[in-house]
């Protein structure tokens, strides 16, 4: 039986891959945007009245789509209190119209989401944080006064208590 | 008096217990660092350790796993090296960290799939009670460990990716494992010894 599902899934992966879609920047029906690291970075960096809660997740890593919830609750709990919440997904770029925008809808994820397309990992992962690995799920919770960087999964108190100490 | 003495007695223990205990962002080795060998479970049913392959100068060792992208875009890439360094005494030995528990596709019967089809020419051991993956502190897969024979046991040489376009195979401009077995091979310093990149976290219950 299991061999069977494998075999299943084998298929869809392939029939996946050789769909080969191009990446396509933000067009008007895209909820994603699609940015390069120089863009990204000046998203993590910004010295307003507001304090950023940012999310690196794909659709396909379990532990990440377990805690998204979570992340949208305080999207939406916080708002009030200058919160903002931005997911920063990891899927591959040629899986965004196939994987990453029917995920968006089938979820009603609401906080905005952000394609990294950024080759060259080794260049821009310890500029998001020297401690990274480059393991996901990992969030950035930082203002103008304080920063900080979890490469770790959240409970939804363990992810409130921490968003907390920033307000 | 008594009491008191054990009293600190037992704070002491605890205290220590609680530095020693492993943590989830576990140390792990640096390069430099001494790797531990282990007899680990091979898809062919043998039990397979470092000390198994008595010709080699040192080993690739790859955590990596049957459910994560990355690994599987890395596949073809991590059969290359084998195939291109095993015979230059460098070895590539595959060990999926997650719990076959928490991650269902990386059971030990879906692992002998994966090599079956894929034509694995190097062994893809379970790290079953996941004792030794914390011990090299591999955080993702695929996560790379170099290691060379030297007189005091393997020495950690090289941390990282495999390359540096985890995505897209024909699109890679540096190959980080490759030039570190090489700069082995040939007695020079490995320029990057430590390189970063996306990779899935490993699976353990919570």
């Amino acid at each position: 039986m299991n061999k069977i599902l494998y075999f299943v899934l084998c298929v869809l992966l392939i029939s996946c891959k050789t769909e080969k879609k191009e990446a396509k920047p933000t067009s008007e029906n895209s909820t994603v945007e699609v940015y390069e690291f120089n863009t990204l970075e000046l998203l993590l960096n910004k010295k307003d009245n507001k304090t950023y809660v940012i999310n690196f997740w794909a659709t396909w890593c379990a532990p990440c789509v377990k805690e998204l919830p979570y992340f949208q609750e305080i999207h939406d709990e916080y708002k009030n209190k200058n919160v903002e919440v931005i997911l920063v997904s990891l899927d591959f770029p040629d899986k965004l119209d196939s994987n990453l925008i029917p995920f968006i809808k089938k979820n009603s994820i609401q906080p905005k989401v952000i394609l990294l397309d950024a080759p060259n990992e080794n260049e821009w992962i310890p500029k998001i944080d020297e401690s990274w690995s480059g393991a996901i799920p990992a969030t950035i919770i930082y203002n103008k006064n304080k920063r900080s960087f979890y490469e770790q999964s959240f409970t939804r108190e363990e992810l409130i208590n921490e968003l907390e100490k920033f307000i | 008096m008594k009491k008191l003495q054990l009293f600190l007695l037992l704070s002491t223990v605890t205290l220590i217990f609680a530095f020693v205990k492993p943590s989830t962002n576990n140390e792990g080795y640096k390069v430099g660092d001494i790797a531990t060998d282990f007899s680990l479970k091979n898809v062919d049913g043998s039990m397979v350790s470092m000390s198994n392959f008595e010709n080699a100068n040192g080993f690739i060792v790859i955590f990596t796993c049957n459910t994560c992208p990355y690994s599987v875009a890395y596949e073809d890439r991590i059969i290359a090296l084998d195939k291109k360094y095993k015979n230059l005494g460098y070895p590539v030995i595959a060990i999926n960290p997650n719990d076959p528990e928490v991650q269902s596709g990386d059971s030990f019967d879906l692992m002998k799939v994966r090599a079956n089809e894929k034509g694995f020419t190097f062994p893809y051991l379970l790290d079953e009670g996941q004792k030794i993956y914390p011990q090299y502190g591999a955080t993702r897969t695929p996560h790379v460990f170099v290691l060379q024979k030297v007189e005091d046991g393997l020495k950690v040489e090289y941390i990282g990716a495999i390359d540096d376009s985890s995505r897209d195979a024909n699109a890679v401009k540096t190959k980080y494992t490759e030039n570190a077995v090489d700069a082995l091979l040939n007695g020079e310093v490995i320029s990057e010894p430590n390189t970063k990149a996306i990779g899935c976290s490993i699976k353990v219950k919570s």
